[in-house]
């Protein structure tokens, strides 16, 4: 197991309760989308299985341990074998594109080889490459403020493709890019998936490219799981359900209710 | 379904009460002060200043005071840099160890929480100690332990403006946005590496304006320890204004004014290349 959420609760600090009785195993290598309306809890479980939360209830197992009774080294090397894709990239403005990517090896790296690649990046090569399957690489050398907001949004899965980690969680990673890049950044972090065979767990806004690229769905609704189910059962009357708080329309890449209703049906969808 | 009605802001009775307060505290403290600005404007003390100012003009410019003049300010200069260089030596390290922004242990939270509150703590209660007393006092402290002259001086900006240099570049780190570090930290970087990657280039421009500001403090502090005897421009205006010479401590307050200048410039130029 990847991932495996036994009865996972969590709230927070404030006392909003954003999950609540979360069972859920995930495989080496299996690709899992998360989809559900916002508010729903998708963020919570990414950083619970990120190691950078603390359930209030239950148990997360990551990678074979649990993040919680490791000490501060071994939990250090647990998160430098986790690689996070966040919503909005946490990324300084003032930093450059290759810098930015590099750093997805810091866990990796000793602290002096991390410093030494800020006064010459210790592997153009490789951020290069990995900034190449977002259809960047002619960027490499740009500061990070002079990129839109989809392009830093792809600087982000890029630095996680470079890390090549041993789990993939990706928040939202395509939320600010057009359908087409959209859609070529999922087949991306798929393909690494596949080539590496690191888990995979995505939350997507978009349904379409969910059942598009993921063979299994999991439906969350106000911190609970709604359905956990292969893509090729996931009916339209359980996405209506899951989203009826949004009304009619279903949330997709190009918004056009009639190409989910057909999706489910579709073939390679398994 | 929830029907919408004007709500009232719950906070705004506490904002108000905490303005109401600010204004009870600082009247005394105005009182307190013998805060008279009016006396400054009476027609006596007016005559005893203006024939202070009087004696400013003309500004000294004989080649001898201007030669002695020019071997003041190198001092001056060289006691503020080296003293700022040293305090950074004490600055830096215990930002490090006492800003939140790169803890570790609050992610989660997870282990070593209690060591690393406790480790933060005490790195700001040594910078509380090195910052309490003023430079002066440590200047009059070391001129008796190293005998006159700029090396006093050096010693105790270190210590103060240690102590002040390290709170701040704390708060700082703290106030810039955090999240670059965070997910660094929480992808298993070791914390060194996240202020470099994640916290310095969004702070990196307000640390060095600070510093300069610093330098700047620095540049006047050492002229008020020259008063006790650590030498540069303080102690040459100190020896003008006993021999009643206000020629001369005019071109000295003049040296001040470009020297606060060039501070500026170079402050300036800094941040440009920063950006």
């Amino acid at each position: 197991m990847s991932v495996s959420f036994d009865g996972v609760g969590l709230v927070h600090p404030n006392g909003y309760r954003a999950l609540r009785a979360v069972s859920l195993g995930v495989r080496a290598g299996e690709r899992v989308a998360v989809i559900g309306p916002s508010g729903a809890g998708k963020t919570s479980l990414l950083r619970l299985a990120a190691g950078s939360l603390q359930p209030s209830e239950g148990r997360v197992t990551v990678l074979e341990a649990n993040p919680w009774q490791l000490g501060a080294m071994a939990l250090r090397r647990l998160r430098a074998r986790i690689g996070l894709v966040h919503q909005h990239p946490p990324i300084p403005p003032r930093l450059r594109v290759v810098t930015a990517v590099l750093a997805g090896r810091l866990g990796q790296w000793g602290t002096a080889r991390a410093l030494a690649s800020l006064v010459y990046p210790a592997d153009i090569a490789g951020a290069t490459e990995a900034l190449a399957r977002l259809d960047l690489a002619d960027r490499v050398f740009d500061r990070c403020d002079r990129l839109s907001g989809g392009q830093l949004q792809r600087v982000g899965i890029a630095r996680v493709l470079y890390q090549a980690p041993a789990l993939m969680l990706a928040d939202e990673p395509v939320s600010a890019l057009d359908p087409t890049l959209a859609d070529a950044a999922v087949g991306q972090l798929i393909a690494q998936s596949e080539r590496s065979g690191a888990a995979l767990v995505a939350s997507l806004h978009a349904v379409d490219l969910a059942l598009k690229w993921f063979p299994r769905i999991v439906g969350m609704r106000n911190g609970e799981l709604a359905f956990d189910a292969p893509a090729a059962e996931v009916s339209p009357a359980m996405l209506h359900a899951l989203y009826a708080a949004e009304g009619a329309v279903l949330p997709t890449q190009v918004n056009d209710p009639r190409v989910v209703e057909a999706l489910p049906q579709r073939p390679g969808c398994r | 379904m929830s029907t919408i009605t004007a709500v009232r802001d719950p906070q705004a009775r506490r904002r108000l009460t905490a303005l109401m307060l600010g204004l009870a505290l600082l009247w005394p403290m105005l009182v307190l002060s013998e805060f008279k600005p009016w006396l400054l404007f009476d027609a006596r003390n007016l005559e005893v200043f203006g024939n202070y100012l009087a004696g400013f003009v003309p500004p000294a410019t004989s080649g001898e005071f201007l030669g002695e003049l020019a071997r003041a300010t190198l001092q001056t200069l060289a006691m503020a840099t080296a003293g700022i260089a040293l305090s950074l030596l004490i600055a830096a390290p215990l930002a490090f160890l006492s800003t939140q922004a790169l803890s570790v242990s609050r992610i989660g939270p997870g282990p070593g929480r209690r060591r690393g509150q406790v480790l933060r703590t005490l790195a700001r209660g040594v910078l509380t100690v090195l910052r309490a007393l003023p430079e002066v006092v440590w200047a009059l402290v070391f001129v008796r332990a190293l005998s006159l002259g700029p090396a006093a001086g050096v010693l105790a900006l270190a210590i103060t403006y240690g102590g002040m240099l390290g709170k701040v570049y704390a708060d700082i780190l703290e106030s810039a946005d955090r999240r670059p570090a965070r997910a660094l930290l929480e992808g298993g970087s070791g914390r060194l590496a996240a202020l470099f990657y994640g916290l310095l280039p969004n702070a990196a421009q307000e640390l060095v304006s600070y510093t300069v500001y610093r330098w700047e403090c620095a540049l006047r502090a050492s002229v008020v320890m020259g008063f006790v005897g650590a030498g540069g421009l303080g102690q040459l205006m100190d020896q003008s204004t006993k021999m009643l010479n206000g020629g001369e401590a005019c071109t000295i307050l003049l040296t001040f004014l470009l020297l606060v200048l060039l501070a500026d410039a170079l402050s300036s130029a800094l941040r440009r290349l920063l950006a």
